[in-house]
């Protein structure tokens, strides 16, 4: 029970004692001059572009889930008269059709509403006199695929010749594409961004190790082991790195909640699916952390390297 | 603490040392160096005495020869086994090489730091060094800020501070005055008398014949000569008593 303490206590002591003795081998925090800041905008840009990532992911499966069993079928019929009783025909099969969850007939005002902004409603125009389509949205237990699709134009082929059946995600199918296009896009600048910082640091390290090749010498020559000396580089860019990994999340952090507000200022319910689970922020917290693991592997592997070509 | 009379430190079988693909500046050089002694290195300036203990610190390999270090074949050594040498070894360079930014103090607790003696058992040594060679009121100095003789005497510290098995000195005394110049002597000396092997380079005769027990090895133009015969046949090793409170030990 005692013994446990009193070995934690000299593994930590004994840690402690080899980090400040180390950490005096080379002036702390000069190392690297500008690098924290390079970090900083480094990881700002790559938690902006992995928000905007996951954002778009999400956006993308809230509205496929949304339209993955919606159905919408019009009745395109220029006799009004006809259309309605088409239209109301077809509802009825629709409601008794197996696999259909919900049927609505869209009803003519909301139809109106969405064919004001490009018709318009100036007075004495006869909305009867264009042949506006009646619209059924439907709501299928599963997803929409072709199968289901032709088992509902089978049911309504006697009764609504006129009927035009499409399944809502065909409509979506190019939006999609973009969203998928866009996360591509944001994949590509992240690997693009890791690229960079690596050779930032690499450029970082080799300007380190220039200018401290005296002192690096001096110590292995008195007896000063690669990993030790590897050591004293790495804990220098980890400090650089952890400060500017931090400024870096807060700025991208700033600057993706600000665009999100943006984005729900539209009220657009497709941008609204787009927020950002707590598990996405947990992965966009990670990234600081590997910008700092990725800096402080590409130190000790540079003057590891530097290293071996000295006796 | 004393060892075996013949117990052998270093040796040297028909080395060569040639930088690039210039002419050798050291051209077979074959020597023994036994525990415990005291040696000199002389000769005239470009003879090859910094280059001949470049070889015996380990900062540069033979271009042909054998050599024998600690009883291990220092030129196959593995590379990972090259500090656990060095660490052995005390080393005064011609050019100091201290730590720019770090005190005459912190210049000095180096090798211990290096060796991963515990901060409590290195103020008190590293301070009374620094006090022995007279520095103990510039131990927060840096480098910078010193004489070169001061510097010289910071980097004397430096290299004895860690008890070496063997150290080495590149013209340790060039850039003090005669009295320090004895005074630092002293302290190979009384090192020495702990046990360990002392080679110093010089061209300062004066300083020879202040170590009367002393062996002297002589380079000329890169080929050594053995003045006193003292290389082949050692003497017994001198009889004065080891003096530990020399060093505050
Ligand atoms: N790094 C080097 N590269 C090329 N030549 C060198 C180098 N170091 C020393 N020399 C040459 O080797 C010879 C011996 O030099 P050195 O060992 O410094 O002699 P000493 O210390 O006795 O003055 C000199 O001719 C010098 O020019
Ligand atoms: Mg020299």
């Amino acid at each position: 029970m005692s013994i446990l303490p009193a070995i934690n206590n000299a593994l930590g002591a004994d840690w402690r004692e080899r980090t400040s003795a180390e950490s005096r081998l080379l002036p702390q925090g000069k190392l690297s001059g500008p690098m924290p800041w390079v970090i900083a905008i480094m990881i700002g840009l790559t938690v902006v572009a992995t928000a905007s990532g996951l954002a778009l992911r999400n956006t993308a499966r809230a509205a496929r889930a949304d339209v993955a069993g919606g159905v919408t079928v019009q009745i395109v019929h220029g006799a009004p008269r006809e259309r309605d009783r088409q239209a109301n025909a077809a509802l009825a099969a629709l409601k008794s059709a197996p696999g259909v969850a919900e049927a609505r007939l869209v009803p003519q005002k909301e139809l109106d509403a969405l064919v004001e902004p490009w018709l318009g409603t100036t007075a004495g125009d006869d909305v009867n006199a264009l042949p506006v389509p009646a619209l059924i949205d439907v709501r299928l237990s599963g997803s929409a695929d072709a199968n289901r699709l032709g088992a509902l134009r089978q049911a309504l082929r006697g009764k609504a010749p006129a009927a035009r059946i499409d399944a809502q995600a065909s409509w979506l199918a190019p939006v999609f594409e973009a969203v998928h296009a866009l996360q591509w896009l944001a994949g590509g600048l992240i690997a693009l961004l890791a690229f960079a910082t690596i050779a930032t640091v690499l450029l970082a390290s080799r300007n380190a190790l220039g200018n401290h090749r005296g002192t690096i010498e001096i110590v292995h020559m008195l007896g000063g082991t690669d990993a030790q000396i590897a050591r004293i580089f790495q804990r220098s860019m980890a400090v650089d790195a952890a400060a500017g990994g931090i400024g870096g999340l807060l700025l991208g952090v700033v600057v993706t909640s600000l665009l999100g507000r943006q984005f729900a200022a539209l009220g657009s319910g497709m941008m609204a699916a787009g927020g950002l689970a707590w598990s996405d922020w947990l992965a966009i917290c990670c990234i600081p952390v590997g910008g700092v693991l990725l800096a402080v592997l590409t130190a000790r592997l540079t003057v590891l390297s530097a290293l071996r070509r000295m006796l | 603490m004393s060892q075996p009379d013949d117990a052998e430190i270093v040796h040297f079988d028909n080395v060569g040392l040639r930088y690039g693909t210039g002419k050798e500046v050291l051209t077979d050089v074959s020597f023994t160096l036994y525990s415990g002694r005291f040696y000199f290195l002389t000769g005239a300036s470009g003879a090859g005495k910094t280059s001949m203990l470049k070889l015996l610190y380990l900062a540069q390999r033979p271009s042909r020869g054998l050599i024998r270090m600690f009883g291990t074949d220092a030129i196959t050594l593995p590379r990972e086994r090259l500090p656990g040498f060095r660490r052995r070894l005390g080393v005064v360079f011609q050019d100091f090489r201290l730590v720019p930014h770090l005190s005459a103090f912190d210049n000095v607790a180096l090798p211990l730091r290096v060796a991963g003696v515990p901060e409590r058992d290195i103020v008190k040594p590293v301070t009374d060094m620094l006090e022995w060679v007279g520095l103990g009121d510039r131990s927060h100095a840096r480098p910078a800020t010193l004489s070169g003789g001061e510097q010289q005497r910071v980097a004397i510290a430096r290299a004895v501070i860690g008890r070496p098995d063997m150290l080495v000195a590149d013209e340790p005394t060039g850039n003090v005055d005669p009295e320090m110049a004895v005074k630092l002597l002293r302290l190979f000396e009384a090192l020495n008398r702990l046990g360990t092997t002392v080679v110093v380079a010089t061209h300062d005769v004066h300083l020879i014949q202040k170590v009367p027990e002393s062996l002297i090895m002589r380079l000329d133009k890169g080929r050594l000569s053995d003045p006193t015969g003292a290389l082949r046949y050692p003497p017994r090793r001198m009889a004065s008593p080891p003096r530990p409170d020399v060093l505050g030990a």
